[in-house]
């Protein structure tokens, strides 16, 4: 069952000024995200990635369409109620957004008050929180003496606090150095498995998706342009940002200035495998060009592992006879994706 | 110096009679300024109330007040002093045109410091299903706590200067006492004898001011 569901949504932000145009922020996005999913939303600055989150929340209110969250319809709901389902959906940030006058146990106590969840239960409740973001240390520290990867742990325990059924991370380990931003992609990774909490992490780092999300959303320009199971958009990309992105992590067959400089650097014939997980393994593939006689050479390309599916574009220097190497072109192509590039 | 020392009653009296002027003035400007100065910052263009009409509104009203100067103000208010505190004269009258230009004065202060405040601890309590009142006590005004803190110090040294001019309507105070009884009778030790009081009591308030400041920024 979807637990959110964004329907035709679009968000028109009005003029800022006399002359400005009117913001279109969200265009026409239908987005359905199941229980228990973690979706990593893609795009570049200012492609609306934000804002699509803040619909989901009522943080804003939508142009058109509608926005249902856990079965409640968020759409034109009272602030009184949104108020209500607020408690039930999470929200961690780029800069943390603690509050700087309370300790680590006072910004988890917060929205236990505004929870109106008894006092004398706050105790319990907090220390669990801790224990599970392991800063059970740091209680009684401000948020200026903790480190980025610490503020943002008090971030997730905080917005766990209430339970919600939904957390929304907006560029949540942007401001993260890259080991820590793995520690609390670990820790978000936990509180899906272990509370089931559907989880949608907004970024700009292809890196952040391929650790976490089980399905990825390219947005481009207020619309989503791209939407499919990791793995899928990972091996398979099909729009043009979505090969932009997926570049900047997996070797793809290599065009361009890449090509220029391989051919420049390597003799022989340069040809590119695409591993898939359905395609013949690579010990096979080499083993079809040792048989053939043919020398050859990994110039580009590696493989990646996304949940758990490795694949990848290995660019090959083949040497031999050209006969040989038509030959041994001609079977694996049968079974692997081969392009050869010059 | 020996006038001084015949005066000593009366010098403490002037000196109680200030500190009892500025408080309660800081008490009552203190509170209409935090509500006006916060209503200022709520109303603001993308604020938790934003409401341009009464953003406006509150701002002309600010803007007209402000710049009054105050030997003037209190006479201009005098009328609505009789209104609101039955009288027009005293110390009671000067605490009213005091307060009511502290208030104005003490908003843009507080709105100030609101504006200093990360709207992104606001968003983040938004988020988390706060209501206005509890975004305004549990956030906004606990993270300006420090610099207002500053603030208020600041304006309670200028009502000790604001207050010397008591006198005019008949109000007492430290000030007075150096008019009446140090100027006019030509004696420099009584005049000298009010300023040291004030001095003191400046410096004590700024001393004490910081201190809480620090205490509630931890550094
Ligand atoms: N409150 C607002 N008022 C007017 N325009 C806005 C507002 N918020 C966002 N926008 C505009 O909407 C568009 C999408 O902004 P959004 O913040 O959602 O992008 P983003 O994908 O999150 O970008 P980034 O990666 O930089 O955070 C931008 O053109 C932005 O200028
Ligand atoms: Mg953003």
């Amino acid at each position: 069952m979807a637990i959110i569901e964004l329907d035709n949504v679009s968000k028109v932000f009005p003029r800022a000024h006399r002359g400005a145009a009117p913001v279109s922020a969200v265009e026409d996005v239908t987005l359905h995200v199941e229980e228990g999913q973690i979706a990593g939303v893609i795009g570049y600055s200012g492609a609306g990635k934000s804002t699509l989150v803040r619909l989901v929340n009522g943080l804003e209110k939508t142009t058109s369409g509608t926005v249902t969250v856990a079965g409640t319809t968020i759409t034109g709901l009272p602030e009184r109620r949104l108020r209500q389902v607020r408690l039930g959906i999470g929200m961690i940030f780029q800069q943390f957004n603690l509050l700087s006058s309370r300790t680590v146990w006072g910004n988890i106590a917060y929205p236990l008050q505004i929870a109106k969840v008894p006092k004398a239960k706050h105790r319990e409740r907090i220390s669990e929180l801790l224990h599970f973001v392991g800063l059970a240390d740091k209680a009684h520290s401000y948020p200026d003496q903790l480190s980025g990867g610490q503020k943002q742990r008090v971030g997730i325990a905080r917005a766990l606090a209430t339970s919600p059924k939904v957390l929304l991370a907006d560029e949540a380990t942007s401001a993260l150095d890259p080991e820590t931003t793995r520690d609390v992609l670990r820790l978000l990774k936990k509180v899906n498995a272990e509370l089931g909490v559907t989880t949608v992490v907004i970024t700009h780092e292809m890196e952040v998706v391929r650790t976490i999300a089980d399905r990825v959303v390219v947005m481009e320009r207020g619309r989503v342009v791209e939407d499919g199971s990791a793995f899928d958009v990972f091996a398979h990309p099909q729009h043009a940002t979505t090969k932009r992105f997926v570049g900047t992590l997996v070797a793809d067959v290599p065009t361009g200035a890449a090509l220029e400089s391989l051919r420049a650097n390597h003799t022989g014939r340069l040809v590119t495998l695409s591993f898939r997980d359905d395609s013949l393994p690579q010990s096979e593939a080499f083993a079809e060009l040792i048989a053939g006689g043919i020398g050859f050479e990994l110039v580009h390309g590696g493989m990646e592992d996304v949940q758990g599916r490795s694949f990848g574009n290995l660019t090959l220097a083949l040497r031999g006879r050209d006969s040989a190497i038509d030959l041994a072109l001609i079977r694996l192509r049968a079974k692997v994706p081969t392009t050869e590039v010059g | 110096m020996d006038r001084l020392v015949e005066l000593q009653p009366l010098f403490w009296q002037s000196t109680l009679e200030t500190l009892y002027i500025v408080g309660i003035t800081l008490a009552f400007g203190g509170v209409g300024g935090l509500v006006i100065g916060v209503a200022l910052y709520v109303t603001r263009r993308g604020g938790i109330l934003a409401n341009a009409p009464v953003s406006v509104g509150l701002n002309l009203l600010v803007n007209f007040f402000r710049p009054i100067p105050f030997v003037i103000f209190i006479g201009a208010v005098q009328p609505l002093a009789r209104l609101v505190v039955g009288i027009g004269i005293g110390n009671k009258a000067i605490i009213f045109a005091l307060s009511l230009a502290a208030a104005f004065g003490i908003s843009r202060i507080v709105e100030q410091n609101l504006v200093g405040v990360d709207p992104g601890v606001v968003e983040a309590a938004r988020a988390m299903g706060a209501g206005r009142p509890r975004i305004i006590f549990g956030v906004l005004i606990p993270e300006a706590l420090g610099p207002l803190v500053l603030g208020y110090t600041f304006v309670f040294v200028a009502l000790v200067d604001m207050s010397a001019i008591a006198g005019v309507i008949g109000g007492g105070g430290l000030g007075n006492f150096a008019l009446v009884y140090g100027y006019r009778q030509f004696n420099p030790a009584v005049t000298w004898g009010a300023v040291v009081a004030i001095v003191v009591i400046v410096q004590v308030a700024q001393f004490a001011g910081n201190l809480l400041a620090r205490k509630v920024l931890r550094r």
